[in-house]
This record gives structure tokens, sequence and C-alpha cells, in this order.
């Protein structure tokens, strides 16, 4: 029975044709593709948009009169309007196009940490975060003299709040949180840790990477400064990220990186920057990139996010159940509030191995330390297998994947 | 799924559960580190040189089925040898999971257990998985005092 049988409306065969890509055989068997947490598949109305782009309207943007100019200027700013609808920004001058959610996060260590951080300040993370949301924060502790404070995270993979707590202080001048961990699937209170680092005097930004297209997310509410994602894994083109940062926040930050359309007038005694967002834009951004990062979230708004993150719950709930009911099995990261993510070990089989003997079966799932290698510390291991779940997987997906990890444990006894 | 068997095969499997010469090495006169930053593989080769010849051999950490597979093989193969002859089997072995695929494994008398893993040639992302204890004994042989980063 296909899961569109048992939740009507949520039709998942009809989803799953709008994506080429799962319509392959790997190594003999049907693709099973379950590393969505380290990029998606894209549906045909991004491919169309992105070939659309290039086959219609491609020109230079901002600067040109002509028509194809004018289309493409437009075609990009209107995928801002559809970032700051999807997130629920309060105005499109809060919405920077970057590359990835990497830069989103070095943008703002960059900018807003150079400015604001002083010897003795401290930014405090969390113990689960991904490379890109300690790394940043690390180079511009080493240049300011600010210290890196991290908060702990206990055993099933959430964060000690009592510890997140006391080590918010008035010398606390950034929190930078995951809001999913793409390493466990924690799904972190957010709005919770958000409104008490506001209460401590803190700037806050959100690494939203691993969540946007799995739940809702309403930056106002929220009230976090800056939130960063990617667009490749919310089903859109690789190269195109976002940063929403609050109005106020990003006025009064300095530019990231100087060159054209971030200023407003250059002379060799000094420049003056261009209206927000794109002070934050320097040189040709990713044209083609935010067409298809808005014709990914068109996509993903008519699904629906709630439907999609309802659906992928099942799916989750499932996989959880029937890995840990494996011999040997062991499921790192057991939070009561996860989205998208199961990552595993197995007694006496390295996950590498794993990796290989699941993708023989035409199941793909990622192997390693997921980018967050104090994450595999904390819980002292190398490494683990970890699959993840988008809008167009079913229960036999799930199925598969059990079947064979179970495969695995036969082969390696 | 005749290549699955071909990669992990019962040698290897024995190999993974029963490492041998997998322990520290006492009077151990050469070491190196060697470490595959991508999947965590870690993995310390130990020697005792007797003259030229390794004297005795040893290794420990941590890895996935053909790392550890290939490690123990290699101990068991490069003892007694001399320094260039280990060097050589290294270069034959190398040669041997780097081959393209449709090229017959030559039944090489000289890499004896070793040819068990010349399935690995099918699975290009794991050829550092099988290298790493080898280029791990290169380094220790040659006593390089940074850990070895298998690229």
């Amino acid at each position: 029975m296909s899961l569109s049988a048992s939740t009507a409306p949520y039709d998942v065969s009809a989803i799953r044709a709008e994506f080429p890509a799962l319509d392959q055989r790997v190594h003999g068997r049907p693709l099973v593709y379950l590393d969505n947490a380290a990029t998606t598949q894209k549906p045909r109305a991004v491919i169309d948009a992105l070939q659309h782009y290039y086959t219609a309207d491609n020109a230079n943007i901002h600067h040109g009169v002509h028509a194809l100019s004018e289309r493409a200027t437009a075609a990009h700013e209107a995928a801002r309007e559809a970032v700051r609808a999807f997130i629920h920004a309060a105005s499109v001058r809060e919405i920077v196009f970057t590359r990835n959610a990497t830069e989103s996060i070095n943008l703002v260590a960059r900018a807003w940490g150079t400015a604001n951080l002083r010897p003795g300040d401290e930014v405090l993370i969390t113990a689960m975060e991904h490379h890109s949301n300690i790394v940043p924060w690390q180079l511009v502790c080493a240049q300011t003299g600010a210290v890196l404070k991290v908060a702990p995270i206990d055993d099933r993979g959430e964060l000690v709040i009592e510890a997140f707590d006391a080590l918010l202080g008035p010398r606390t001048k950034m929190v930078a949180i995951v809001h999913v961990s793409n390493a466990l699937g924690t799904v972190n209170p957010v709005a919770r840790l958000v409104a008490r680092a506001r209460q401590a005097g803190a700037t806050v930004l959100i690494d939203g990477s691993q969540a946007v297209h799995h739940l809702p997310v309403d930056v106002q509410a929220l009230g976090a400064d800056f939130y960063a994602f990617t667009g490749h894994k919310l089903y859109g083109p690789t190269g195109i990220g976002v940063l929403y940062g609050r109005e106020a926040a990003l006025e009064a930050m300095p530019p990231f990186l100087g060159g054209g359309d971030m200023i407003r007038t250059v002379t060799f005694e000094g420049s003056t920057w261009n209206d927000l967002p794109y002070k934050f834009e320097a040189g040709t951004p990713h044209i083609a990139g935010a067409v298809g990062l808005h014709a990914a979230i068109d996509y993903v708004r008519g699904v629906g996010v709630e439907a999609i993150g309802a659906h992928e719950a099942v799916l989750l709930a499932r996989a959880q159940d029937a890995l840990a009911a494996i011999d040997g099995v062991r499921i790192i990261g057991t939070a009561r509030e996860k989205a998208g993510v199961v990552s595993f070990v197995m007694d006496g089989v390295h996950p590498h191995d794993i990796g290989t003997i699941v993708d023989r079966e035409g199941v793909a799932i990622r192997t390693g330390h997921h980018c967050a290698q104090p994450v595999m510390d904390r819980f002292g291991i190398p490494a683990t297998a970890r699959a993840s779940f988008a809008l167009y997987n079913t229960i036999e997906d799930v199925d598969a994947l059990v079947a064979a990890v179970g495969r695995v444990r036969e082969l390696m006894g | 799924m005749s290549d699955l068997s071909d990669l992990y095969q019962e040698v290897i499997l024995d190999h993974n559960r029963r490492p041998r010469n997998f322990h520290t090495l006492a009077g151990a006169d050469r070491r190196a580190h060697g470490h595959n930053p991508l999947c965590g593989d870690r993995v310390t080769v130990f020697l005792k040189m007797d003259g030229d010849r390794i004297g005795d051999i040893a290794f420990e950490g941590s890895g996935c089925a053909i790392s550890k597979a290939s490690a123990s093989l290699m101990t068991e193969a490069v003892k007694g040898e001399t320094t260039d002859d280990a060097l050589a089997i290294f270069d034959r072995f190398h040669a041997m999971i780097t081959a393209p695929t449709d090229v017959p494994v030559e039944d090489d008398e000289s890499l004896g257990k070793l040819v068990s893993l010349a399935g690995v040639r099918s699975f290009p992302v794991r050829v550092k998985c099988a290298s790493l204890a080898w280029h791990t004994l290169k380094a220790a042989l040659a006593s390089a005092a940074d850990p070895v980063v298998t690229k």
C-alpha cells in the first residue's frame, strides 16, 4: 500500500513524477534516494525555470535599459519577494542572496562580527552545530579577541537548556544556533532560545539550512536578527543561498564584499554604499539560481510545508523503529523533536561499509561525520550512517533502506 | 551483487573481525599515524627494525572493514621484508587496487592474500581506505613525523 492511499490529499506518486532524477536504476536496482539532508533532487518546475531563464531572459541585471535586462532584473527581484513571503520577512530589503548558508553565516561573522566583537566578548553556539556555524565564528574570534562558548547537548542529542541559559551572560554578544541539526535531526526550541538570548542583549543568528523545507518558518515571529539557509536543500539549484537580516541589523552593518552593485558612488577618495539589500550583494549574482529558487519555493508552498513535515514524520518514525529493531543497530540522535534525519551506527560495522553495501542495493545514504565532527566526538563515534527524508520519499523507500541495512548485517556478520 | 562479494571477500571479513598484529608494539623504534579525514579512519603503524628488515610490525586504530583488513594483511605481507621489498609490495598492491576494472587481476604470487583486496578497484572511493595503512607504513619507514593524510 502506498502512503498516498492512506493520506488522501498527499499524493506522493504524483509528486515523484515531478522529479526526473528519481526515475532511474542504480546498480540494477531502482534508486532510493535518502541523502536529502546533503542535497535534494529538483522538480521539473525548477529545471524548466532554469532552462527558460537561459533560453529566453538571460542578461545582466540592475543596469540595462534593454528588454532582456529588464526581464532578468524583474525575475531576480520576484525571487527575492518569493523568499520574503516564504519566511514571512517584513521587507525584501531584509533578503540578501548569497551562494549558500555557509556564505550567509560568514557574511554575518565578518561584517557584523568585526564591527561589533571586542576582546573578551562571547559568541555562544551549541555542540550540535555544522562546521559552517563553527568555523566562521572561530575565525572572527581569532581576529577580534572574542571567545567562543559552546552549549552542550545531552545523550539524546538535545540542547541542555539550563547550560545554555547559564552560558548566556552580559558578555554574550552573539548567539548562533542551528534550527534543525543535520547530523542528529534535533529540532531546537528556537523561539525560546531566541527570546532568552535577546533578553540577555545578544544578537541572534539561526542556521535554518535543515529547517525551512521541513517546518514553517516565520522570521518575524521568531525574532532572530539573522536567519540563514540554502537553496539546494529546498529543491532549488546549488549556488544560491539566503541571508535574512532584520533591517535595522543590516543597516548597522558594514558591507561584506566590495565591488559592483553594492555601491552608490565610487571615487578614489572613497565610496558610498547602495541601499539594502544590495549593499551586501557585490558583483553579478547567481541570477538563474534565484530564478530556480523562486520555482522551488513555489513548488514547496504548493505542496505545503506542514503537509511535507507531516509526511516526513511518518517516514522518520517508521525508519527509526525498523532500524532500531535490527541486531546491533543504535540510533544516534533520539531527541523528542526531530525532523527529516535518522543517523545510526551498527556494532562491529563501520558506517563506510554500510554506505557501500546499501548503495549496491540502490539506496543512497550519507556516511561520515556530516561536517559535524564535534557531534561525533560527543557520541564517541568516528562517523554515522545517515538517511534523510524529503517530500518525495515513500514508505517503500524506508522499507528498502531497512532491508538493505539488514543485508549489511547478513554480509558483515 | 557479485561485485559486493568481490569487495567483501571472506579473507577480508575474517581480517576485519580478527585483525592480525593488532596491538601496540613494545620496543617499536619507528611509528607513524595515518588519518583519513573524510571518513575518520585512523591507524598507527609500529615497526621494530632489524637492520634494514622489518623485524616486527603491528598496528592500532579504527576504520572500516577495508582499511582494517588491508592493515592486517599488510602486517603479514611485509614482516621480515627489507625496506625496499616492502615498498615494492606496496607499489604492486597499489597498482592492483587502482587498475581499470577490465584489466584481469594478475596472478601475482608475491601479493599472496593481498589479492583479496583487488575488488577495491571497482569501488574508487574505497581506494583510500585500502591504502591508508600502506601510506602510514611508508611514513613509518621514512620516520616521517607528521600524520599521513590520504588525499
